[in-house]
């Protein structure tokens, strides 16, 4: 949400958004020192929550540096120092978004750098998957990975971005799928409930990208309004968009159910 | 089951295909492998949107070497 304006919070809080999770994402172009990440740490552990705050949401984030940031392995592992003090942070949830972006070795080393972090603080993960034709490979190098590392509770862990030909292989490894809908560069609303009718899983969410790019904050509300033209019952959708976060996101004591009023 | 707007996605691509016909240029492979993509929409079965993704794919297993960009393209530059 650090590149959206109010205008988007406001829209969310309409739509019934109960919670933002936010994850440490590539701005675009590439920070040149570490201090460019602390500030950036701070305004998602603490300038972020604020602003969400006006609109009556709890803002959540994950920290970590974004795999397009990470060829640069003198600089990834400066800012990853810098991540165990943020981690203390009452809205910080876990590790992400780690993973990889042109799966190479760099970015494979600090990944592995990064789930040897969560798992020491105990955090959940959050997981990105390469985009467009670097999807596959991607997330098979990723889950080989996390398999291999043998510290790795499948349970704690989400792999999000995952299509058409990824799910199927994250879900059946044990792992959380997240499905990320975009207008044009991942799934639609209208794909991802075709997903979801044709593959048989429980640990599934949805999520809306609310990036710099061309992204949609609404876009689960649209899978929601999909899945309920198609017939869906109520009780179906909210385990799929409210119960399925609510599931793993309370793994982290930090989160707490929106739905329960403190 | 949006019928009408699968029917204006397949002429939008149409018109995108023309205008990729009408332009001048050095050849893209990008458009090689949308086009190659193309048969496998009449394939039988229920798995169309997995078969394309698999076929614009990178198959390769072992790791790069380094990132020559950070964008992907949308499909592996080595489709036959």
């Amino acid at each position: 949400m650090v590149s959206r304006t109010t205008d988007d919070y406001e829209s969310m809080a309409l739509a019934g958004c109960a919670a933002i999770c936010e994850p440490a994402f590539w701005a675009g172009f590439d920070r040149k020192s570490a201090d460019g990440f602390y500030d950036y740490f701070c305004q998602l552990t603490r300038h972020e929550p604020k602003r969400a705050a006006k609109y009556g949401i709890p803002h959540y984030s994950w920290l970590c540096i974004n795999p397009k940031e990470a060829e640069d392995i003198g600089l990834a592992r400066e800012v990853m120092a810098l991540i165990p003090e943020f981690l203390q942070a009452p809205n910080v949830l876990g590790i992400g978004e780690i993973g990889l972006n042109k799966n190479t070795r760099n970015e494979l080393q600090i990944l592995e750098a990064h789930i040897d972090l969560a798992v020491q603080h105990k955090q959940l993960i959050l997981v990105h998957t390469p985009h467009l034709e670097d999807k596959r490979k991607g997330t098979r190098l990723i889950l080989d990975i996390l398999k291999a590392h043998g510290k790795v509770n499948p349970e704690r862990v989400i792999i999000d971005h995952v299509e058409e030909h990824t799910f199927r292989e994250v879900v059946e490894q044990g792992f959380w799928a997240g499905i990320t809908l975009y207008p044009e560069s991942k799934a639609s609303p209208q794909r991802a409930v075709d997903m979801l009718e044709s593959i048989s899983a429980q640990r599934v969410w949805l999520n809306s990208a609310c990036d710099w790019g061309h992204s949609d904050p609404l876009a689960v509300p649209k899978a929601a309004l999909e899945m309920r033209r198609r017939g869906h019952s109520v009780e179906v959708v909210d385990r799929l968009i409210y119960q399925n976060p609510l599931q793993f996101l309370s793994q982290c004591a930090k989160f707490k159910d929106p739905g329960v009023i403190a | 089951m949006h019928f009408m707007e699968a029917r204006s996605k397949l002429l939008e691509l149409a018109a995108f295909l023309d205008r990729v016909e009408r332009a001048t240029g050095a050849p893209d492979y990008r458009i090689k492998g949308l086009q190659s993509a193309l048969p496998l929409l009449l394939k039988d079965g229920t798995e169309r949107v997995a078969t394309i993704l698999h076929h614009w794919s990178d198959p390769t297993i072992n790791p790069a070497d380094k990132a020559e960009t950070k964008a992907a393209s949308g499909v592996w530059s080595g489709i036959k």
